[in-house]
């Protein structure tokens, strides 16, 4: 969109979305869109309080514990699959079943089987990211040029040098793939899972301020989680634009 | 082991070669994880944790005496509604968007916004507005499906064939005919792959909303049978819906390679 | 004439001498079920010179290469490679591949060294030679650049240096300049004949461009298709001393392009 012949990023539409939001809110539509401006006055205070930080520190705390388990496990999990034929045989049709299946259904099975506390969250975590960076890696590794196989095998490379100075550079764009869109995942398991835990983190959070009616609060803190998912996935979209320059050479 | 890629023509075996090689694995494949829940149910790793043939009884017992049928029927309503008003979401906002840069600057950072958000955590809201009846299930469904039904439609649009697309025109095909004749079918298979991805999300968030909001239909069973400790049923109840997601979801691709990229069957 | 002396070497091939560096027996290779690409292939390749495999598409003539190069594995037969079963690659042999193989996140002067790295040689060492070789094929300055800086013509000449720099004595092209275009593949290939005229390497190549066989090659092997079978050789005896223009004007030349094109249109139908 151009204005005065200035191209303005197309970001600054959320601007006007955040406009909108905020008539709505002050029209008292529907009493579930507080207006912006007191959601926004909300979040300030909510970010100074004790059970926010709280709450922020641990489900951080199990994000970051799923993560490394999603990743570690995804990418192994990928160069396996992807380097013996007989394990992506035994393997694929799982892990393709399990990256569209709905995990939330499987929520109540780790509460049962972990309890109301953090383990659950962690293995619902891990269960939302790990399946894409799985098949993500898979990708990467079977799209690596058959020619830079043979090249490294031409000068002799060993099985190791193979996998960690050939393949892991070459499926490296799209293993970074993977674990961003693992990252959203992760993020969305993260919430379901506290949603249906319910008495823990963010989880007890929501379900106090819905209970009560609190919107201003319940909002500003969808708007804390919205951004700190925005930020996560936008982060390693830059990360990933730096190892790019050489995914084009690919076909 | 992969091997090294040959410059002659590939071995192309006789089709019933291929499909028995398939079927093998596959079945190895389910004896894999199906063994391994037998033994962990058997050891037992958890006393709410049964066995797999324990869990098969349980579902067909729940199929014969009709828990299931009366339990899918209350979910796939709603999900059904659900897809539908997505993909006309979908396909209106996505056409838009796609042909119009207005549309686009306008619409395609919310969408973003919305996708790679956690909208989950929106469901409790929705029964403030829709109550606990088929309509809140419906819009957890469409807040989880439409974004990326949307979006897709939009790049399919947006990255249609300039070249076909010039052809067109140049038989002087008007506007419309641009859009009918060569858009819409050039960005058919992206959107019907959208279709998919987003049937996927909307299985995510009936059940979410059935677990949370709405005490019926699968995922009922689900809170039902955990909270009367019958964890044979409760699993078979989960396992019903992860197997009919995968078959809806697998099926739709299937549907994708045959009708919309006939190139690649086989390979697929 | 250095050349002309050469040429003066009787080497009615496949003849198996001391001669040739590299000896194939008797290889075959099928895919299964029933696919047979090549089938009993015999053939020498004398030390110091220039061998075409030469054919339509589908005839095998890269499979044999890699076979050569060890990197496939015959069904049937055997290659020696200085009087030593081949089972797998080894240092006396070099690759040059068709897309260039050349890895996008790597600067050109890693790129160059890679065999040697593999090789374990210390970098500064790996990467002297490496810099030497870059300035023979041209590219002096571009060490630093990545391959996708750099125009196609270009990436060969990274993916040559990074075949002479291990200093293996055959020298294995697949096909080095269909992927580039043809102003660049013709200097290319005047640079590519001054440069073993100095560095003295068994070159196997393999094209499906009848003039680019001619203009480079000592000997030229024709393949048949389905399956690969040798059909004929041929040695253009063509004076490489001479201008580019002179050898392209000759009657030699001229002659064993018409000869080998009257060859290759029998395999069609």
């Amino acid at each position: 969109m151009k204005i005065f012949g200035f191209q303005i990023p197309s970001v600054f539409s959320l601007l006007i979305w955040a406009g909108v939001w905020e008539v709505i809110g002050q029209l008292e539509w529907v009493f579930i869109f507080p207006p912006l401006s007191g959601v926004l006055i909300e979040l300030w205070d909510l970010v100074g309080t004790n059970a926010f930080h709280k709450a922020s520190i641990s489900t951080l705390k199990s994000f970051c514990y799923g993560m490394f388990f999603a990743i570690t496990g995804g990418v192994s999990l990928g160069f396996f699959m992807g380097r013996v034929d007989a394990a992506n045989k035994l393997l694929g049709m799982w892990v393709n079943i399990f990256a569209s299946a709905p995990l939330s259904s499987l929520v109540p099975v780790l509460i049962l089987l972990f309890g109301l506390g953090q383990t659950t969250i962690i293995v619902t975590v891990v269960l939302f990211a790990i399946w894409i960076i799985t098949l993500d890696t898979l990708a990467g590794i079977k799209h690596v040029s058959p020619s830079l196989i043979e090249m490294g095998q031409s000068f002799g490379a060993s099985r190791w040098n193979l996998l960690y100075k050939i393949l892991f550079w070459a499926a490296l764009p799209e293993i970074l793939a993977g674990i961003r869109m693992g990252f959203i995942r992760a993020v969305k398991g993260v919430i379901i899972g506290q949603l249906l835990v319910s008495i823990i983190d963010f989880g007890q959070m929501f379900a106090t301020f819905s209970r009560n009616l609190y919107m201003e609060e319940f909002w500003a803190l969808t708007l804390v989680l919205f951004v700190f998912a925005l930020g996560i996935s936008s982060l390693i979209g830059e990360m990933e634009k730096r190892v790019e320059y050489y995914a084009g050479v690919r076909d | 082991m992969s091997s090294p890629s040959a410059s002659v023509a590939t071995p192309i075996a006789s089709p019933s070669f291929r499909i028995s090689q398939i079927t093998i694995w596959r079945v190895l494949s389910l004896i894999l994880l199906f063994g391994a829940w037998e033994i962990a149910g058997r050891v037992p790793i958890s006393i709410a944790f049964p066995t797999f043939f324990e869990t098969m009884s349980s579902l067909g017992t729940m199929i014969i005496d009709g828990r299931m049928a009366k339990a899918y029927a209350k979910t796939l309503e709603p999900l059904v509604i659900g897809i539908g008003l997505s993909t006309a979401f979908g396909i209106i906002f996505g056409v838009l968007m796609g042909l119009s840069r207005k549309f686009q600057w306008i619409g395609e950072p919310i969408f973003i916004v919305m996708q790679a958000a956690p909208m989950a955590a929106l469901i409790p809201l929705v029964t403030f507005l829709y109550g606990i009846g088929v309509a809140a299930k419906v819009v957890a469904v469409v807040i989880l499906a439409a974004p990326i039904i949307v979006l897709n439609c939009f790049r399919a649009v947006r990255n249609a064939s300039p070249s076909l697309i010039q052809m067109c025109q140049s038989f002087q095909g008007s506007q419309i005919q641009v859009i009918r004749k060569v858009i819409i079918p050039d960005a058919a298979p992206m959107m019907f792959s959208g279709l998919r991805l987003g049937v996927a999300a909307g299985f995510i968030g009936v059940i979410l909303a059935e677990l949370l909001i709405t005490p019926n239909g699968v995922g009922d069973l689900i809170t039902y049978h955990r909270s009367v400790a019958e964890y044979a049923d409760m699993y078979a109840a989960i396992f019903s819906i992860v197997f009919f997601a995968a078959v809806t979801v697998g099926l739709l691709e299937k549907a994708e390679v045959t009708i919309f990229r006939p190139e690649k069957k086989g390979a697929a | 004439m250095a050349i002309a002396e050469q040429n003066t070497i009787p080497l009615a091939a496949p003849t198996f001498s001391d001669n040739n560096i590299v000896e194939v027996k008797g290889v075959s290779k099928f895919y299964e079920p029933d696919i047979q690409a090549l089938l009993d292939i015999n053939l020498g390749f004398p030390k110091g010179q220039m061998t075409t495999l030469l054919g339509p598409s589908g005839c095998g003539k890269t499979t044999l290469l890699k076979i050569i190069a060890g990197l496939l594995e015959p069904t049937e037969g055997d290659v020696f490679v200085n009087g030593q079963l081949v089972t797998g690659p080894g240092p006396e042999r070099a690759f040059v591949f068709q897309d260039f193989a050349l890895m996008p996140w790597a600067t050109v002067l890693r790129n160059v060294s890679f065999g040697l790295e593999l090789r374990g040689m210390a970098k500064d060492e790996r990467y002297e030679i490496a810099r030497r070789y870059i300035t023979n094929v041209g590219l002096e300055g571009f060490g630093e650049k990545y391959p996708h800086e750099l125009s196609g013509g270009m990436r060969q000449r990274v993916g040559l240096a990074r075949a002479m720099a291990v200093d293996a004595d055959v020298l294995m092209m697949d096909e080095p300049f269909s992927a580039v275009d043809e102003q660049t593949r013709r200097q290319f290939q005047e640079d590519l004949l001054n440069l073993l005229s100095i560095e003295k390497k068994t070159v196997l190549f393999v094209t499906h461009s009848i003039e680019e066989a001619v203009y480079v090659s000592d000997q030229i092997v024709l393949l048949s298709p389905r399956p690969g079978r040798i059909n004929k050789t041929v040695r253009p005896d063509i004076d490489h001393a001479a201008s580019s223009d002179e050898i392209r004007r000759g009657k030699n030349y001229l002659d064993s392009v018409e000869e080998i094109w009257h060859e290759l249109k029998g395999y069609l139908e």
